[in-house]
């Protein structure tokens, strides 16, 4: 094992694959200055500083990956995404279908979001079920440092375009990293906490809410199963299901606006597909309908806390029994 | 040419510039402490800031950015409001909901900073349409810098403006950073002047570092705006001597290219220029100093916004 930080597991990732393929490359704003241990094992051809101009670094790489190259892009801070929508969602999403097949696109944009560092709504909006809800694109958004790798590496070697977020928040903090070859699936949640009482079901930093929540819950009896989703799209159905039909209750935990957002989705698919198995009400824990705020104690009454996890996932068990109570009593 | 500015204007210009200086430098003497998160600053392009609005009259408005102080305080905001805004605090000019990176005080005339780069440049050519079918008669000063001139949205707006007849003062802070990187690494040319002038308008560049040229040529180009009603393009060429946000070593930045242009600080020509002796300097530097450090103390004492300011101000 070794010990990297969530920019160096990132960093490691696109660098071991630079050297297993010749049409990785990457670039972005500053991306050469900030890079400088890929710029100078790789050069200047390979790892390039851009203008500053989202819409033709996203284009640009949307064109070199139809022709074969495997370009990774760093797009900044995921608000800046919004000047790259055209190529990424018009071209990227569609011009395989559209040209009946004739095209792949082997890319990977990558943007920071979350709150942490109170930069405020036009740095920070977790608008990751955009590019969900838009075809022809894959979303993984890790919450591990060894995730960050292994999914970096996968998203890179995926023949489909893939939007990869960073949560700013934790582009410093350090984690463990399997040594040699470490590839981890897009589309397959991991399990980091087991429970047989509730499921919290989240990613991105939110699943560390969701732990520290389970850890409350225990304290109080209550076994939660904490699932950390990794990948958006395609999203672990098969791990959503299995979960929640175990313990009966689920409550989907993300930063991201409420409406619409991942956790809308995640409530539709117990709906139809573990109806019977629900014990209570899916809960959404998000965060409001309104912009990220920059000052610090708005920012932290806008992202999901621990303690409100904690008291929604204990009244899943009260409504429970005022369920009973009311049967009982008619 | 106009005529030579007076001394007494002179002088006020090189105390806004001097307060400007002292906000930046005691924002980021607080950042570096932990008492404030980064801000943009605009040290060594005091100049522009001041120049530009010097020349702009009351009713004239202003879109700004990311580095948006200077601009401000040369509009007469209040450096506590500024400071408050940076802070998260509820007296700051948007209640503390923008922090330091899109500080926008209607009441000044300064409106919809956004630290979109390149937003400004959009949004301006939409007030300029406002301010022209309103027969408002003002100009409309947009600053950027010479980064989001690479966006298409700089390409845009000025062809907008210029078939539109746009009353727009573009103000392109060409500080030969973007961030991280170089200007010379992203476009093949040195001035963003030669790219206005493909748009179809006037289009001058100027010593960014000497303020009454600056003003010099902010007055000519709001002359050309109001005689003609069309669009005016002024470049000021600088330079950012500090990094592109608070904290950033500039381990990136060549040192001698520093150093050349910190020969050339703003302040320091005007102060030569105006040959003041050295208590009136001090004078003039203990009144800035006095007012930063009572405007940071009034902004740390401020409170924070009431959580149900959480969900006011999405909607009108
Ligand atoms: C659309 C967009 N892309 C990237 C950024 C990140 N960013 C903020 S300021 C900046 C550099 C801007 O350079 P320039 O326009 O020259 O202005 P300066 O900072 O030099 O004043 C960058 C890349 C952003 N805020 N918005
Ligand atoms: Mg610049």
């Amino acid at each position: 094992m070794q010990c990297l930080t969530i920019n160096d597991a990132i960093g490691q990732a696109i660098a071991e694959e630079m050297r297993r393929d010749s049409n990785v490359m990457m670039f972005g704003e500053g991306v050469a200055t900030k890079r400088v241990d890929l710029l100078n094992e790789f050069g200047g051809r390979r790892i390039r500083n851009t203008p500053l101009a989202e819409g033709i670094i996203a284009g640009a790489a949307v064109g070199a990956s139809a022709m074969g190259m495997r370009p990774v892009i760093d797009l900044l801070f995921a608000p800046f995404m919004t000047l790259a929508m055209d190529e990424l969602v018009n071209s990227a999403g569609k011009l395989r279908y559209m040209s009946g097949g004739q095209f792949k696109f082997p890319l990977v944009a990558m943007a920071m979001t979350g709150t942490g560092w109170t930069v405020g709504a036009q740095h920070n909006h977790n608008l990751e079920a955009w590019f969900v809800h838009s075809p022809g694109l894959k979303v993984v958004m890790p919450s591990t440092a060894a995730d960050f790798k292994g999914l970096m590496k996968s998203a890179i070697r995926d023949d489909n375009p893939v939007l990869f977020f960073v949560e700013m928040a934790m582009t410093f903090d350090s984690g463990e990293v399997p040594d040699g070859e470490h590839l981890v699936p897009l589309g397959k949640a991991a399990v980091r906490r087991a429970g047989s009482d509730v499921t919290l079901i989240s990613y991105g930093k939110s699943v560390r809410a969701c732990e520290a929540a389970a850890s409350q819950l225990a304290e109080k009896g209550v076994f939660a199963e904490v699932i950390d989703l990794r990948s958006l799209k395609p999203l672990d159905e098969a791990a959503i299901l299995a979960s929640a039909k175990k313990t009966g209750r689920v409550v989907v935990v993300h930063e991201a606006n409420r409406m619409c957002g991942v956790g809308a989705e995640i409530a539709a698919i117990l709906a139809e597909k573990a109806f019977v198995a629900l014990k209570a009400p899916v809960l959404r824990i998000t965060s409001p309908d309104v912009p990220a705020p920059s000052s610090y104690p708005l920012e932290l009454a806008f992202a999901p806390q621990a303690d409100a996890i904690a008291t929604a996932a204990a009244s899943l068990f009260e409504s429970d029994q005022k369920a009973v109570r009311e049967i009982q009593s008619s | 040419m106009t005529e030579a500015v007076e001394p007494g204007a002179l002088r006020g210009m090189l105390e806004n510039m001097l307060t400007i200086r002292a906000y930046e430098e005691k924002a980021a003497a607080m950042q570096a402490v932990g008492q404030a998160a980064g801000t943009c600053t605009s040290v060594g392009q005091e100049a522009a800031a001041v120049g530009v609005v010097a020349a702009l009259g009351a009713e004239d408005l202003i879109l700004t950015n990311h580095r948006s102080a200077g601009h401000l305080l040369a509009r007469g905001a209040d450096p506590a409001r500024i400071y408050a805004e940076v802070l998260g605090k509820a007296t700051g000019y948007c209640k503390g909901k923008s922090g330091s990176l899109h500080v926008s005080a209607k009441e000044l005339g300064v409106v919809l900073t956004s630290t979109i780069v390149g937003a400004e440049l959009s949004l301006a050519a939409g007030v300029g349409l406002a301010s022209s079918m309103q027969g408002r008669n003002n100009v409309v000063a947009c600053f950027f810098g010479d980064g989001a001139a690479s966006e298409g949205s700089f390409h845009e707006s000025l062809n907008l403006a210029a078939v539109w007849k746009l009353p727009i003062l573009y103000v392109c802070e060409n500080n030969q950073w973007q961030a991280f990187v170089h200007r010379r690494e992203t476009m093949p040319m040195d001035h963003i002047s030669d790219w206005a002038a493909s748009h179809g308008m006037p289009a001058a560049s100027v010593d960014g570092n000497d303020v009454e040229a600056v003003y010099r040529a902010a007055q000519a180009g709001i002359a050309h705006i109001k005689t003609t009603g069309q669009p005016y393009f002024l470049e000021t060429w600088t330079y950012r001597t500090r990094g592109h946000y608070e904290p950033d070593d500039q381990g990136y930045v060549d040192p001698d290219e520093l150093a050349a242009w910190r020969a050339q600080d703003p302040i320091d020509r005007l102060q030569r220029k105006l040959d003041l002796d050295a208590v009136e300097i001090q004078v003039i530097q203990k009144r800035v100093a006095q007012r930063i450090e009572k405007a940071w103390n009034e902004a740390i004492a401020a409170p924070y916004p009431a959580l149900a300011d959480l969900t006011s101000d999405v909607y009108a």
